[in-house]
């Protein structure tokens, strides 16, 4: 029995979206924790409550306002302008988008938390030898804010290999393009095919389970350097 | 002031115990009332219809699940506890029947579904030059190994010889509904759908697929050995054979046996 079809090009898909999805969520959580951090008014709290949605809501809530939101009468027609294309639906660009918004709370949470662990000592320090406010953020909070950001890294990208109903709904299940892993695993079980669902899903058992074993690891070395 | 027959304490925690008593329960006693029905998603109109017809007559309660066929038989191999199966095809009911799973000379055709090919986009009318011209990005079909709507698609478009040509441009619904789903939102320009999800909605154009380009969808039911002895569901299933039932499955598009 070897590797069903299909397999290979779904796991590739899986894995380009998940890696793109959590640069993105890092390039723009950053920021926005470290913003967050430090913010003692009420909108800062408006902020956080807005951005940790995504992690309360039903991922269908957010396909379905995707959906109409990526179509011609959303975003879609800014799209069709730009490409030609009458959607940003069904099209990697569009699972992205969806991706980022779902793994954005999780970066953003964990490395607030980690910002306001550190506090502003640290930073304050090295405002004193005359560090530049940039130049601080680079090389005092954000090393030592690390094991918190690469948390909240690592869970936005096996949340986004995992996600299902989000890209389900926005996706069309397209192969190659928008049929990701856990859709092919769906239309596995649904269709009978039990052989390669098996793959799949073993496969993610496994998966998942190296990842939270290697950020256990991982975040015990970091503590205990810290220390 | 002094509040008269207070209640104690404990009586509200003691009502909303026997609330929920009484609700878990109440489904034991009444067994023979009720029935759950799995039932494929192209047949969402007509069912709602003609359940509440049937309810009304009789006060039985039936309760629906709408989903796509395929995903009905796994539920039903692992113990779902539906009464029965309205299926989107005949196989499927056939195929419960041999594994056990249904009560033997209990299938039947219920209703015989029409594809339709849907185009509310403008200048896009729904129609055979249209798919030999592609002029559109996305075509909405379910997916044929999961939905017989979406096979019944293949077949069509493999007849019309335009399957190689559009399967790029396929985007695929897990049921019928969200292949309509993906047309509705706008996010596909046209796609194949059930006549009856038309129903309600005429905007734009439809072509109704001559039925020499696809094999006929013959929707089966089948009473399912969890409801062999359920009243309610072997009365629903004979409800849907009787006059009343026909007309409403007729005035949704589909044809009967």
């Amino acid at each position: 029995m070897g590797i069903p079809d299909g397999l290979l090009v779904a796991l590739r898909l899986s894995l380009s979206l998940a890696c793109v999805t959590t640069v993105i969520a890092v390039l723009i959580g950053v920021p926005l924790a470290w913003w967050l951090a430090h913010g003692r008014n009420w909108w800062h709290d408006v902020a956080t409550s807005v951005l940790t949605l995504p992690l309360v809501l039903p991922p269908t809530v957010l396909g379905f306002y995707l959906l109409i939101l990526l179509g011609p009468s959303g975003l879609g027609a800014l799209a069709a302008h730009l490409t030609g294309r009458p959607t940003l639906a069904f099209s990697f660009g569009g699972l992205v988008l969806g991706s980022v918004l779902a793994a954005l709370p999780y970066v953003v949470q964990s490395t607030q938390a980690a910002f306001e662990t550190v506090g502003r000592k640290p930073v304050e320090i090295a405002y004193t030898l005359r560090a530049s406010p940039l130049r601080a953020f680079w090389t005092v909070a954000l090393p030592l804010a690390a094991p918190g950001l690469m948390a909240g890294a690592v869970i936005a990208f096996a949340h986004t290999i995992g996600e299902f109903g989000l890209v389900l709904m926005i996706g069309g299940d397209i192969p190659g393009q928008t049929r990701l892993l856990s859709i092919l695993l769906f239309d596995n079980v649904e269709s009978g095919d039990w052989a390669s669902a098996h793959w799949i899903a073993g496969g993610m058992v496994v998966f998942a389970f190296v990842v939270i074993l290697v950020l256990r690891l991982a975040q015990k070395r970091l503590a205990r350097q810290a220390a | 002031m002094q509040p008269r027959a207070r209640k104690t304490p404990s009586s509200r925690p003691c009502r909303l115990l026997f609330s929920v008593l009484a609700i878990t329960l109440a489904p034991a006693v009444a067994h023979a009332e009720q029935a759950r029905i799995a039932i494929a998603a192209n047949f969402i109109g007509p069912a709602k219809e003609l359940i509440a017809a049937y309810t009304k007559k009789t006060g039985d309660t039936i309760i629906p699940s709408f989903g796509s066929s395929g995903q009905f038989v796994v539920q039903i191999e692992h113990g779902a506890g539906y009464d029965a199966f309205l299926s989107a095809d005949e196989a499927k009911p056939a195929r419960l029947i041999q594994d056990g799973y249904g009560v033997q000379a209990s299938r039947f055709t219920y209703a015989i579904g029409k594809l339709a090919l849907w185009s509310p986009t403008p200048n896009l009318p729904a129609s055979e030059a249209t798919l030999r011209a592609a002029s559109f990005q996305h075509i909405a079909l379910c997916n044929p190994d999961l939905a017989p709507y979406g096979a019944a698609a293949v077949a069509a478009l493999k007849a019309l010889d335009v399957y190689q040509s559009l399967q790029p441009r396929f985007v695929m619904g897990m049921d019928i509904a969200q292949a309509y789903q993906f047309v509705q939102s706008g996010n596909a320009e046209l796609g194949f759908v059930a006549l009856s999800q038309l129903h309600a909605h005429p905007v734009g154009t439809v072509w109704l697929l001559p039925q020499f380009l696809y094999p006929p969808i013959r929707q089966d039911a089948v009473l399912l050995t969890n409801g062999a002895h359920n009243h309610a569901a072997q009365a629903f299933l004979s409800y849907l054979k009787s006059p009343e039932a026909l007309t409403i499955i007729t005035a949704y598009g589909y044809a009967t046996p």
